[in-house]
């Protein structure tokens, strides 16, 4: 058109041009298929989004400062993987991903402001992120105001569902109740120690736990004892565990208290080979900082192990440690992170938009056949249908998977009958 | 103009061009993203500007201002925190009509003292009278057994700490580590609005200057004489025949209330309120505001607490992971360089400059004044 003289308003040009025109609204009925691979910005973006003709921008917000950096890098690891592998495979609708990432600093009120700022300044049409449920927690309004997408990969209390969330992890039944019906089983459990630290995660599985122990397994609770984060004397505690003799140590200890923890016990003479342990919150991550040798033999109950012996997981975790360094490893929530990205191109090829109400629609249903941990798919609560895993902590600091539901455990975030 | 004894000439500059940047400038230039995050700012300069006066005039190191900004933010919290927790808001929860997180803790019935938190002037009150009463409380049971300088320090660290553990141990009365998250409305207002923001950006704008104002108000009175008198020689006071005692609880409860303001300022514009801002690390990051802009300035403060923050955004966008040194850096190179922060490079550089300036044109329109009122056969001053 360009090397074409420019036809004036009075030339004879103008009335087809006019016509042609007039004829656009007209083509926006034909299939879309008629159009080029990469469907036209305009028709695929209707609220603003930052996405381009080439490209489509996504937001990554962990702490990557403060307590939670441990934990969440390897999050931050997973959502890039995962980007690169699906920038190289073409995109999402013909656009390269492209991120920003922002820094949550450990501090619940910096998440929310990040948030804001990735969806209102920068516009972009996922966010990747969240870790802690209290950072969860104060970024859930901001998404819900501002209409946007979080795709959270951490194993959860439950009670909560939202139209602007995509939950990868474990809601708490998906991860207690068979992690409890097989230790009950296997190990003849009878009686319970529960012991968490003191928030709102731990207690809501400690609560759900119980439910499970007195009113379906018919044992009983020997004791339940939280502890603030980040505690470390854990000696009364192992002294009462000594004196009741529960068959089975429940934990959800979360982050650096575990390595007091564990190291205490073996200090105190409990062996994990002879009492059993199941736990709840350590996976390859922590076990990093506990070490192999105080942790060997407790059970921990996940969605995934490194270990997983499957084709996927196997390319995920060469992938992984290709891009991140042979020493890296990889927990239950890295994996879920991974399968952010994911999930969430195939759910904007399925809606063939980025809106994020179409997406939203979208969600339900969506299956992810090459997930590392075998297989997962959405259900139309916004959790993910998903098995659950018991595996063995082993010296060299990984999990010899010991059980395996047959089925995938539908997600029930408000769980009757636990509450 | 303002009485030119209640604001020097330098001082005057100061309050106007800070009126002028907060109420014009900015509201002006920035998008409502940009301009809540100077919301969110500002409800520290309450903090710093309490500071000043309880520690630049009164030589009182405070380093739990957290627990009263804590304090105001929680008040605020909760009377939000109820009205968006009506019984049709919470019909999933067991009990519905409290906030979820007692639900979740498998607390039945609202709390005693969560109750006087349904009406806003009740809560208006326990913002400006709780935290200080605490003060009060603190700073008598501390100055009058003459308990100062790095040991008050010390407890009021210690008392930060404290808060921390009791509310993220108490999380069925207080919501714990989460805080208090999805608030609403105030009295039916949504505050979450764009246009909510902005009136409530320039709400606060007032709020600190009507601050300001009592602040230099208190200054120049003969107590605040008092105080600087204090801080320099406090023996030399106390022999003088005045209480050091209870002119030290006073600065401390003044910048207690006006920490408080700024809680409860926070809370409103940011919509929650979490124990990370109650603790040891907040509390210090207050003091270094105030460091930055310069103890002794009331101006100073704000500019530096606008600064620090500002620094604190810029880099962590930019360099999500190693903004923390070039934050660090920033407070070395102040510390170093400009020990009397902010308010000094203006004292040392600008100031001087302005008053020469100043000076000279006085001199000039004096002369053309006398001319002018001579001619028209006014009386000349």
């Amino acid at each position: 058109m360009s090397d074409e003289k420019k036809p004036g308003l009075h030339s004879p040009l103008r009335r087809k041009l006019l016509m042609g025109m007039a004829a656009l609204p007209a083509m926006s009925l034909l299939p879309r298929t008629s159009f080029a691979q990469a469907p036209a910005t305009s028709a695929i973006n209707t609220t603003g989004l930052a996405v381009t003709d080439t490209e489509v921008t996504v937001g990554i917000l962990h702490s990557v400062t403060g307590t939670m950096a441990i934990s969440e890098t390897g999050s931050v690891q997973a959502e890039k993987l995962a980007i690169d592998q699906i920038n190289a495979m073409g995109g999402v609708l013909g656009r390269k991903i492209k991120f920003i990432q922002e820094d949550g600093a450990s501090d619940w009120p910096t998440f929310a402001e990040k948030a804001k700022k990735l969806l209102v300044n920068d516009k972009v049409a996922a966010i990747m992120g969240c870790w802690t449920s209290a950072s969860r927690k104060a970024v859930l309004p901001v998404m819900e105001q501002y209409n946007g997408m979080l795709y959270y990969p951490t194993f959860y209390e439950g009670l909560e569902q939202s139209k602007n969330v995509i939950y990868t992890g474990q809601e708490a039944t998906q991860q207690i109740l068979a992690g409890l019906d097989w230790v009950s089983k296997t190990k003849n459990g009878k009686s319970y120690y529960l012991i968490g630290s003191d928030y709102i995660w731990p207690r809501t599985s400690m609560k759900i736990a119980r439910k499970h122990i007195e009113g379906k397994l018919g044992g009983k609770v020997a004791g339940e004892e939280y502890f603030p984060l980040g505690h470390t004397q854990f000696n009364s505690v192992i002294n009462k565990i000594k004196l009741t003799k529960p068959d089975v140590i429940y934990a959800a200890v979360v982050g650096g208290s575990n390595v007091a923890f564990y190291k205490q016990l073996k200090a105190a003479g409990i062996d994990l080979s002879k009492q059993t342990m199941l736990t709840i919150s350590v996976t390859e991550d922590e076990i990093d900082g506990i070490g192999g040798e105080n942790i060997a033999g407790a059970y921990a109950c996940m969605k995934y192990f490194q270990s997983l012996d499957n084709p996927n997981n196997k390319e995920f975790v060469a992938a992984f440690k290709k891009m991140w360094g042979e020493k890296t490893v990889i927990g239950d929530v890295t994996q879920a992170a991974y399968l952010g990205p994911w999930l969430w191109k195939m759910t904007v090829e399925k809606a063939g938009s980025f809106d994020i109400d179409k997406i939203a629609a979208a969600s339900a249903g969506i299956e992810f056949t090459k997930a590392p941990e075998g297989y997962v798919k959405i259900h139309p609560n916004h959790h993910l249908w998903s098995k659950a895993r018991v595996g063995q902590a082993q010296l060299d600091g990984q999990f010899k998977v010991v059980y395996e539901t047959p089925e995938l455990i539908e997600p029930d975030p408000f769980p009757k009958g636990y509450q | 103009m303002i009485n030119s004894r209640f604001f020097n000439r330098s001082e005057l500059i100061g309050f106007l061009s800070l009126l002028l940047l907060l109420a014009v400038i900015l509201p002006f230039f920035l998008d409502t993203f940009r301009l809540n995050l100077v919301a969110k700012y500002l409800t520290y300069a309450f903090v710093a500007l309490g500071l000043v006066m309880c520690w630049g005039y009164g030589g009182i190191l405070s380093l739990g201002q957290g627990v009263f900004f804590g304090l105001g933010g929680y008040c605020m919290a909760m009377f939000l925190k109820l009205e968006a927790s009506s019984v049709a808001n919470t019909k999933i929860q067991s009990t519905p009509g409290i906030p979820d997180f007692m639900d979740w803790n498998q607390i039945t019935a609202l709390p005693m003292f969560w109750k006087p938190f349904h009406s806003l002037p009740l809560t208006i009150i326990a913002i400006l009278l709780v935290p200080t009463l605490l003060a009060f409380i603190i700073g008598a049971a501390m100055f009058k057994r003459r308990v100062g300088g790095v040991y008050f320090a010390i407890i009021t660290q210690a008392i930060a700490a404290i808060a921390t553990i009791l509310i993220i141990g108490q999380q069925g009365y207080t919501g714990g580590i989460n805080g208090m998250t999805d608030l609403r409305t105030l009295n039916g207002w949504d505050i979450r609005t764009d246009h909510a923001k902005v009136i409530l950006y320039f709400f606060e704008v007032f709020v600190l200057f009507a601050c300001i104002i009592t602040a230099q108000f208190i200054r120049l009175t003969k107590l605040g004489r008092i105080l600087v008198a204090m801080r320099e020689q406090e023996d030399r006071v106390r022999f003088s025949g005045y209480s050091v005692a209870n002119f030290k609880i006073f600065a401390f409860c003044a910048a207690a209330m006006f920490a408080s303001i700024g809680g409860a300022m926070f809370t409103l514009q940011i919509g929650f309120m979490s124990p990370s801002f109650v603790g040891i690390v907040p509390s210090i990051e207050m003091v270094i505001y105030t460091a930055v802009g310069g103890r002794m300035s009331i101006f100073g403060a704000v500019y530096g607490t606008l600064l620090v923050n500002y620094a604190k955004t810029m880099l962590s966008e930019s360099f999500p992971e190693l903004w923390l040194f070039g934050l660090g850096g920033l407070f070395i190179a102040v510390v170093l360089f400009f020990p009397s922060g902010l308010s000094g490079i203006w004292r040392d550089h600008v100031a001087r400059h302005i008053d020469r300036l100043i000076a000279m044109r006085s001199e000039k329109s004096k002369r053309a004044w006398a001319i002018k009122s001579a001619a028209d056969g006014a009386p000349a001053e």
